[in-house]
């Protein structure tokens, strides 16, 4: 246990010393500011008539004059980086300066190596989000001056929470790749790869399978073309990043996501918000999938390591 | 030095596939000794070392320090046993006092205990004044010596040091030597491996050599070359102003010598045991002047090239 603590000790003081983690948190907090009052809140501003409900949440949900830009977009492309970041070099970059075969022979259990880093990775990804929230959130409290009710507060900890998970899936990932990669430069690459393939191919490679599965002529009911929507819906949730923003799009919009739509569409109007726990029940699948992906990546290369001969070259 | 066994291996086999690392390994090493592990690349010192230290776990057979298995009880072996791999490295970016205080805390040394031991072994190892120098901007040398304190804060029974010398000044290498030295003279004891071998019989008391993850022979360095060069007999090399074959038939005639041959004017003798005072009474006898007499010595680099252009 003391060989746990020392080493998580030392990594969370590597992570926050190092260069990257600086540039890192100058991203964010420069985005979280950005977002906030040039978007967020003149927008709830001069919207400010809409609705009554949650304007404190709307901080964090709703974008400006560009659609795309929005804080949930941003934490699903940032949070990767982060943890890609923080864990693409944790083992092979020991090895490489010759401090793995070192700090294997000190008397402490091999796993205490890869779990201190990986609690270290993700104390550091959490101290970050929740920075990013907290400064948004005082940020905007500041302009709005309308208060977050106990609700709110507690979907914005729920969201950190998911977000907490879906760091710790990238940097698992990233230790998962440092330990099968001997050099630095691939593990980094093949972060990127699966981060790049994640955001730009999933959603393509589950239409086109969608596609071949259910054929759609011309002529074809619409009942067919829902059915094709959900397949390729369906295969689009093996990306962790369709499993984030959909949970936390359920947290962070109180109201039921399909009634939201319905209820724009033929009354122009929100619908009544749901409570905190209709939403978790809604967004416990995504979430649920999350954890497992990450814990699965985590053991790979847990197990990975702990058979790993350790030599000097 | 005790006579106590500090590190014992068993039949210990490594099998990388078809290949064998190291094969059947039987050795004890006693407390206080400095033992050096010779063999050219790949002869499995690295292998046994890591072994020792439950790094790597054996094919079979068993490795103990100080009576702890080092497969099942590694932790405990790693608590008495320090390790200088070939290639040590360091956070660069941290300064040596860090980089032993990072040791320091993972072998679950107090900070008081730790602070005051970091400043004793950096001065032991003659680095107290780059003690808050970053690592990056370390000799190779200097890292290590930084690899010794390293495996000193630890105050361990056991060292084991792979190719200690490799790749450093001169210099360096003396100092390294004599803190290697220093160490064995405090009770703990050494192995060391290396191919650098007047390194090794500057300091080893003792050694073994490694040939395919045989050990092909281990004993003093004396030992060795007594046995290996001359046949279990004591070689005396005289240097005479004038040979001459009467010289030569009255050194035969002394008893105990087994063989005598000239090369120029120097005088071979090949004999059982140290006779120089009798050869010294027969040149005189025959009125020949010894320019110079010696037991020849054997290094280890002819006991080394010996054994290996036999295989």
């Amino acid at each position: 246990m003391s060989g746990l603590m020392a080493v998580f000790r030392k990594e969370l003081a590597d992570n926050f010393n190092s260069l990257r983690f600086i540039i890192l948190s100058f991203l964010g907090y420069g985005a979280a500011i950005l977002l906030t009052i040039f978007v967020a809140a003149q927008n709830i501003r001069s919207g400010v008539t809409e609705t009554t409900q949650y304007i404190f949440l709307r901080l964090f949900t709703v974008s400006g004059d560009i659609q795309f830009f929005s804080f949930p977009v941003f934490m699903t492309f940032f949070i990767p980086i982060v943890g890609i970041l923080m864990g693409f070099d944790a083992i092979n970059g020991e090895r490489a300066t010759g401090n793995l075969s070192r700090l294997s022979s000190q008397p402490i259990y091999r796993d205490s190596i890869i779990n201190g880093k990986f609690l270290a990775g993700l104390v550091t990804i959490a101290i970050l989000v929740f920075s990013i929230v907290f400064l948004m959130g005082g940020i905007g409290l500041r302009m709005i001056g309308v208060p977050p009710n106990p609700d709110e507060i507690l979907r914005l900890f729920t969201f950190i929470f998911v977000s907490i998970i879906y760091g710790g899936f990238w940097l698992a990932l990233a230790i998962l790749f440092s330990v099968l990669f001997n050099r630095i430069a691939t593990s980094a690459l093949a972060s990127i790869a699966v981060w790049l393939f994640v955001f730009l191919f999933v959603s393509v490679i589950a239409s086109l399978i969608a596609g071949a599965v259910i054929p759609i002529d011309q002529g074809a009911s619409q009942a067919l073309q829902v059915k094709q929507n959900e397949v390729a819906h369906t295969i689009s949730l093996i990306s962790p990043a369709v499993l984030y923003s959909e949970s936390i799009r359920v947290l962070l919009i109180p109201s039921h996501p399909v009634m939201f739509v319905l209820s724009l569409y033929y009354t122009g109007l929100e619908p009544d918000p749901l409570s905190i726990g209709q939403s978790l029940l809604i967004a416990w699948p995504q979430m649920i999938s999350l954890i497992a992906l990450t814990a699965l990546c985590f053991a790979g290369s847990y197990i990975k390591f702990m058979r790993e001969e350790i030599r000097a070259t | 030095m005790g006579d106590r066994v500090v590190i014992e291996t068993r039949e210990l086999v490594k099998k990388y596939g078809n290949f064998v690392a190291v094969d059947k390994l039987n050795l004890s090493i006693n407390e206080g000794e400095i033992f050096g592990f010779l063999g050219p690349n790949g002869a499995g010192k690295t292998t046994t070392l890591l072994m020792l230290l439950g790094l790597t776990e054996p094919t079979a057979g068993t490795a103990a320090i100080c009576g702890y298995d080092s497969t099942r009880e590694a932790i405990k072996v790693k608590r008495i046993a320090g390790y200088l791999p070939e290639k040590v490295g360091f956070y660069d970016d941290l300064t040596a006092v860090e980089n032993l205080d990072y040791t320091a805390s993972l072998n679950g040394l107090s900070r008081q205990a730790a602070t005051t031991k970091i400043q004793e072994m950096l001065n032991v190892v003659g680095l107290s004044d780059m003690a808050e120098k970053k690592v990056g901007t370390f000799s190779h040398g200097m890292k290590q010596r930084l690899g010794i304190a390293d495996v000193m804060i630890k105050e361990p029974k056991v060292a084991l040091f792979d190719e200690p010398t490799a790749g450093i000044d001169p210099e360096g290498i003396e100092q390294v030597l004599e803190l290697i030295q220093a160490m064995g003279r405090q009770k703990v004891t050494v192995v060391l491996s290396s191919h650098q071998l007047h390194h090794v019989q500057k300091i080893c008391t003792r050694v073994g050599i490694l040939s395919k993850g045989h050990l092909v022979a281990q004993g003093s360095i004396d030992e060795l070359g007594r046995e290996k060069l001359a046949g279990g007999k004591v070689r005396i090399e005289v240097q005479v102003a004038e040979p001459s074959g009467k010289l030569v038939k009255l050194v035969e005639k002394v008893k105990g010598v087994t063989g005598v041959e000239t090369r120029g004017d120097l005088l071979l003798i090949s004999c059982e045991k140290d006779l120089r005072r009798q050869i010294a009474k027969a040149a005189a006898e025959c009125d020949s002047l010894i320019v110079q007499m010696k037991m020849e010595e054997y290094g280890l680099d002819e006991i080394y090239m010996k054994y290996f252009r036999e295989k």
